[in-house]
C-alpha cells in the first residue's frame, strides 16, 4: 500500500468517527438525562410523578401532573392558533398567489423563525398580557397568552414544511382536476391537500414539538403558578418552565426531580419526532 | 346543502388573503414595535460602555463581547464536525444502516428543546467536568445544539455540486480526498456558509441553553473559563426582573437587527448558490 492510499484510508476512518458525533452526542444526552432523572422516579414511583398533584420539593412531594397538563394545554392552544394561520399561508402562497408575491412573502415569513424566543415572550408581556387582563379579566399571564404567542412561534415551522410538501405535489394532479372542470379551491381541497397530507401532518407534529419544548417565552407569559387551570385565563406552569425556574437553586432530590421533569419532556419530544419521521417516511415511500 | 363553487372560491380566496395578511402583519408589528421603542436608546455609547447597576444604566458592551465569544467558539467546534459528517455521508459511503442511524441521530438532536441542552450542559460541563459557568461550557452546549443544522445544510450543499466536477478531478488522477478538498468543498462553500451563518443567528438568540451553562456574569470575560452573559440572556434578565425597560428595549433592538442582518445575508447567499447550480 502506498503512502497516498494509506492516507486515504486514514481520512475515511477519521470522517466516519466525525460522522458519528451527532449520534454520540444524542446518546450522551439521553444517558445523562435518564441517569440523573430516573433513580428518583423509581424511588418514589412513576405514578406519584405522573399523577401527583402537589409539587413541594422541600417536602419530597414531586407531583408533575399540573405541569404535564399545563404543557398539553398551551401546546394544544398553540395549535388552535397556529395551524389555521399556518395552513392558510401555505395554501395561499403555493396555490393562489402570484410567483412574485410568493418570492417576497416566503422569505419574510421565514424570518419569523429567526426572532429569538425571549423577544416573543417580551412582546407577550408588554402587549398581550395587559390586553388580556383589561379585556377578559384574570391576571393576564395565562394559558391564553402563552397559546397565542406559541401559536405565532410555530408558524414558520408549519408554513415552510407545508409549502415544501404542497410544492412537491406534481402539477399534473392539479391539471387533471382543473381539466375536469373543478375550480382552483376544489382542486386544492380535493386533490392537492390530500396528496400533501402526510407532509402537512409532519409539519404540525414538528410545530407541536417546538411548542412543547419552548421555555423562555412561556416562562415570561404563562404565569407559572402550579395548579390545574380551570379556564384559559388561569396561569399555568409547563414542564419546561418548571425546569428553568428552579434549576438555578435546586440541589439534592429537588434537582433530581427537575431531571425527572426533563425525562418526561424528553420522552414526549422523542415520540413526536418519531411520529413526524414516520409520516414523512410514508410520503417518500 | 349546495354551495355555489364560484362563490366558495371567492370566499376562500378572501379568507386565505386575510390570514396571510395577518401573519405578515404580526411579524412586521413585532419587529417595528421593538425597534420603535429600542432604537432611540441605541447609540455608539450604548454599544461601547459596560452595563452598570445590573444593567439599570450604562450600555451593553460586555454582553456583546460575551455573545461574540460564545458564538465564535461554538461555531469553531460545530463546523468541522458538521462538515466532516456531511462529507462522509455524501462522498464516502452509500445509503446503508450506518448512514440511516447517523441521519436519524442528527434529526433527533435537531428536535431536542434547548432547555434539555441547557440541563445536559449544566450537569456535564458545569458540574461533572468542573468547568463551571463559563464560555467553554456554554459554547460546547451551543455547538451540540447547532450541529444538526450545519450537517443538514452542508449535506445539501455538497449534494448539489454536479457529479461531473468529481469525474473531471478523478480523470486528472486526484485521489478522493484531493477531489473533496480541491473541487467539491470550494464549489459547495456558499451553501455550507449559509448553514454556518444560520447557526450563528440561532446561537445569538438562544437563551435557555446558555443561561445555565455560561451563567450571567456582567464582567468582561478574560478567558474561556470566565462566566459571561450574552445579549439574549441580558435582555431576558432585564425584562423579567424589570430592571430597566428602556435598556431592555435597546438590547432587544440590537439583538433583532443583528439576527435579521445575519438571516438576510444567509438567505441571499443560499439564493445565489441555488441559482448557480440549477
Amino acid at each position: 500500500m502506498t503512502r497516498l492510499e494509506r492516507n486515504e484510508r486514514l481520512i475515511k476512518i477519521a470522517l466516519l468517527v466525525i460522522a458519528c458525533s451527532a449520534v454520540s452526542i444524542l446518546a450522551v444526552i439521553t444517558i445523562f438525562i435518564f441517569s440523573e432523572g430516573t433513580p428518583i422516579m423509581f424511588k418514589y414511583g412513576f405514578k406519584s410523578f405522573l399523577l401527583g398533584l402537589d409539587w413541594y420539593p422541600s417536602e419530597q412531594s414531586f407531583g408533575l401532573l399540573p405541569m404535564i397538563i399545563g404543557s398539553v394545554m398551551v401546546t394544544l392552544g398553540s395549535l388552535i392558533v397556529g395551524v389555521p394561520f399556518g395552513l392558510a399561508c401555505a395554501i395561499f402562497l403555493t396555490e393562489f398567489s402570484s410567483r412574485r408575491l410568493r418570492h417576497i412573502l416566503k422569505p419574510i415569513i421565514e424570518l419569523l423563525a429567526g426572532i429569538p424566543s425571549v423577544v416573543y415572550g417580551f412582546i407577550g408581556v408588554v402587549i398581550l398580557v395587559p390586553f388580556i387582563r383589561e379585556n377578559f379579566g384574570g391576571p393576564g399571564l395565562s394559558v391564553l397568552a402563552a397559546s397565542i404567542i406559541l401559536g405565532i412561534m410555530i408558524l414558520p415551522t408549519i408554513i415552510s414544511i407545508s409549502i415544501d410538501s404542497l410544492q412537491a405535489v406534481p402539477r399534473s394532479y392539479r391539471e387533471g382536476s382543473i381539466a375536469l372542470g373543478a375550480t382552483k379551491w376544489q382542486t386544492t381541497k380535493m386533490v392537492t391537500l390530500k396528496a400533501a397530507r402526510s407532509g402537512i401532518i409532519a409539519s404540525i407534529i414538528l410545530g407541536m414539538g417546538r411548542a412543547i419544548g419552548e421555555t423562555m417565552a412561556v416562562i415570561m407569559i404563562a404565569g407559572n403558578a402550579i395548579n390545574i387551570p380551570h379556564s384559559v385565563l388561569d396561569p399555568v406552569r409547563t414542564l419546561t418552565s418548571n425546569i428553568a425556574l428552579e434549576m438555578g437553586y435546586a440541589s439534592g432530590e429537588h434537582r433530581e426531580a427537575l431531571f425527572a421533569t426533563g425525562v418526561i419532556l424528553f420522552v414526549i419530544i422523542m415520540v413526536l419526532n418519531t411520529l413526524a419521521n414516520l409520516t414523512s417516511a410514508k410520503r417518500k415511500a | 346543502m349546495h354551495i355555489n363553487p364560484r362563490l366558495e372560491e371567492a370566499v376562500v380566496k378572501v379568507l386565505l388573503w386575510l390570514f396571510t395578511l395577518i401573519t405578515v402583519f404580526v411579524l412586521f408589528f413585532i419587529i417595528f414595535y421593538i425597534l420603535k421603542h429600542g432604537l432611540p436608546v441605541v447609540n455608539y455609547q450604548f454599544l461601547t460602555t459596560d452595563p452598570m447597576d445590573m444593567g439599570k444604566s450604562g450600555g451593553i458592551y460586555t454582553t456583546i463581547i460575551g455573545t461574540i465569544a460564545l458564538t465564535l467558539v461554538a461555531i469553531l467546534i460545530a463546523t468541522p464536525l458538521g462538515i466532516g459528517t456531511a462529507i462522509y455521508l455524501t462522498e464516502y459511503t452509500r445509503e446503508n444502516k450506518i448512514t440511516k442511524i447517523i441521519r436519524f441521530g442528527s434529526e433527533c438532536l435537531a428536535g431536542i428543546p434547548s432547555i434539555i441542552f441547557g440541563l445536559f450542559g449544566f450537569i456535564l460541563f458545569v458540574t461533572k467536568l468542573k468547568m463551571g459557568w463559563s464560555i467553554l461550557s456554554g459554547s460546547l452546549t451551543l455547538a451540540f445544539m447547532i450541529l444538526p443544522t450545519i450537517i443538514r445544510t452542508s449535506e445539501e450543499a455538497i449534494k448539489s455540486v454536479p457529479y461531473n466536477f468529481r469525474e473531471v478531478s478523478y480523470s486528472l488522477g486526484s485521489t478522493q480526498w484531493q477531489t473533496v478538498i480541491k473541487v467539491v468543498l470550494p464549489s459547495a462553500l456558499p451553501g455550507i456558509l449559509t448553514g454556518v451563518i444560520l447557526s450563528v443567528g440561532r446561537s445569538i438568540g438562544e437563551t435557555a441553553a446558555v443561561i445555565f451553562t455560561a451563567g450571567s456574569a456582567l464582567r468582561l470575560p478574560t478567558s474561556l473559563f470566565s462566566s459571561s452573559r450574552t445579549m439574549a440572556v441580558h435582555f431576558y434578565i432585564m425584562a423579567r426582573e424589570g430592571i430597566s425597560m428602556p435598556n431592555a428595549y435597546g438590547t432587544a433592538a440590537v439583538l433583532i437587527i443583528t439576527i435579521l442582518i445575519i438571516n438576510i445575508v444567509a438567505y441571499r447567499l443560499m439564493h445565489k448558490f441555488i441559482k448557480k447550480y440549477s
